[in-house]
């Protein structure tokens, strides 16, 4: 008995090292073809449950002072939609543009600017993290979402925020990986989407927002990263799931393997 | 499960690892629940480190205060320039820059050259991808929490901690015979060696905290955390200081590992490996005193 002991500890000794080592000798195959895709999907759950069991809805991203404000506020992903539809829109300074938000809701909608800056705003500085590692800070004018979700009325089955985009993004090499170009889109659930401080944003460090940083409407949601932070918005789709939509994983950047849960 | 014969070096070192020692010749120096987590704690700083570095690569460049993007100058940074010889290496550390082509900034990735922070060798997965690198480093940052908490709060518990690794006042004392030892390599014997000396007490104290301010620096880098502890921000000074702080933690624990297997090499390797695998430690007699008896 206790030689059978002696012998099953030296087994799982020795079959211990060989599983981490065989782990660290392959962890570029276990990267592209295996099943741990699923484990990291679990962790990305249990991050986001950890978190949002610290998170109740009205807890605050830690706004700034106008001091803090970068100099240079980095844009990243595109500068510039440049299609045809969207160059006449910014030649006459987005006059026509119009949101639309539709989907489970019992009243569509479709606001112009004009619209939108006429309802209440709020203000904020806010610092914008890059899931790269680089930070910002700027002040972001707009409308919250909170408001114009009640407007439109949202359905029993309503569960999440789709934002679809005007810009078509081919990648960033700096993120490495898969990158296959697409239209830009992103989604937050309901909590997110009505914080006080999940904006439209028209407005960006004083002025009008300007072209490179998603103008004439870009979503701000403050807790999450900055691929959260969708640009160019044209339309807002209620549904009560996103797996239909693109890649199906709720976003640009999430079809091509980032966390839907962006708060880390 | 079959045993080796003794004829090889694989045999003797098999039997030399797992024969059980009693006293007086040794003792049992580690206990089940510290053997193991040292080992999965050892395993995921490896797999942090190697993420970690391909997540670095995303944005090779490391800022102090709120912000930091291109525009703003790093204080270290693995960037690739073009020359009139064709594109090299920088690394750049304050002042100064270091041609480091072939290693940092740029290095080959299946035998092309490619603008790269860390090199392929060193990075977990070796490609560069951001997205799958975040997800080992999460994967493996939260087993390293777990595995910690389960090691600090046994460790407290058991008095551990309290009795083998903080120093005692009579320690202190000894730092500089200590650092003398050390700079002769010389380990103790005898009833010496079955505590730690004053400055392994201290390398595993640091070592602990470092682990602590990787996790904290680590969770200051996410926005969702940011909101509800604050004053993480106000710790570290920022996030662009907390992601730098987390880099350097990093590097000493990089340094940290480096001495302690150099030490483990010093000290005996199969005595120190066999004590961190069953638990057994042989004392070190002096060789000394035996030949003199």
């Amino acid at each position: 008995m206790a030689d059978a002991k002696i012998l099953t500890r030296r087994v799982a000794i020795l079959g211990g090292f060989a599983g981490a080592g065989w782990l660290i000798a392959n962890t570029d195959k276990l990267t592209l073809e295996s099943d741990l895709a699923r484990v990291f999907h679990a962790v990305e759950d249990w991050t986001r449950t950890a978190q949002r069991g610290l998170l109740f809805p009205d807890r605050l991203a830690r706004e700034y002072s106008p001091s803090d404000i970068s100099p240079f506020f980095k844009p990243n992903g595109t500068y510039n939609p440049g299609t045809p539809e969207y160059n006449a829109h910014a030649m006459q300074n987005f006059g026509d543009w119009r949101l639309k938000i539709d989907g489970q809701v019992t009243k569509p909608l479709s606001l112009s600017m004009a619209d939108l800056r006429r309802l209440p705003s709020r203000t904020q500085i806010t610092k914008h993290d890059c899931v790269e590692g680089w930070t910002a800070i700027g002040m972001w004018t707009g409308v919250p979402l909170g408001l114009l979700l009640k407007a439109a009325g949202l359905k029993p089955n309503a569960r999440y925020a789709v934002f679809h985009c005007a810009d078509n993004l081919t990648g960033e090499p700096s993120k490495g990986g898969e990158q296959s170009p697409g239209q830009y889109y992103e989604s937050i659930d309901l909590r997110d989407a009505f914080h006080p401080q999940t904006i439209l944003a028209y407005g960006f460090n004083g002025k009008a927002l300007d072209v490179p940083h998603g103008a004439p409407l870009r979503l701000r949601v403050e807790r999450q990263l900055g691929y959260k932070q969708a640009k160019y918005v044209e339309r807002i789709q209620i549904v009560d799931s996103f797996g239909h939509i693109a890649g199906g994983q709720g976003g640009y950047w999430e079809d091509r393997g980032y966390e839907w849960y962006a708060g880390i | 499960m079959a045993l080796p014969t003794r004829s090889n070096w694989l045999a003797r070192a098999w039997h030399s690892a797992f024969a059980p020692i009693k006293e007086p010749e040794g003792f049992y120096r580690h206990r089940a629940l510290v053997r193991l987590t040292h080992w999965i704690n050892a395993l995921c700083i490896l797999i942090l480190l190697g993420s970690g570095l391909n997540i670095f690569n995303a944005y090779p460049r490391l800022h102090w205060g709120l912000y930091g993007t291109d525009a703003d100058q790093p204080f270290f940074s693995l960037s690739a320039i073009d020359t009139p010889t064709g594109p090299q290496g920088v690394t750049q550390i304050g002042p100064w820059h270091f041609n480091t082509t072939g290693v940092l900034g740029w290095s080959k990735v299946d035998g092309e050259f490619q603008a790269r922070g860390w090199p392929d060798w060193l990075t977990i997965p070796s490609f560069q991808d951001l997205a799958d690198a975040r997800h080992w480093h999460f994967l493996f940052a939260w087993i390293l929490v777990l595995n910690g908490l389960a090691y600090l709060g046994y460790s407290l518990w058991s008095r551990h901690i309290q009795r083998d690794i903080v120093p005692t006042r009579a320690d202190i004392g000894t730092i500089p015979r200590s650092i003398v030892d050390h700079i002769k390599l010389k380990h103790p014997t005898g009833a010496a060696a079955r505590r730690y000396n004053v400055l392994q007490k201290l390398a595993y104290l640091g070592v602990t905290l470092l682990i602590t301010l990787m996790v904290l620096t680590g969770l200051t880098m996410s926005p969702g955390i940011n909101a509800f502890f604050p004053w993480l921000l106000d710790l570290f000074g920022g996030r662009q200081s907390a992601r730098s702080i987390h880099f350097i933690c990093a590097s000493l624990i990089v340094l940290f590992v480096i001495v302690h297997l150099v030490e483990v090499v010093l000290a005996g390797p199969i005595n120190e490996i066999r004590s961190m695998l069953t638990g057994d430690y042989r004392i070190p007699q002096d060789h000394q005193a035996k030949d003199a008896s």
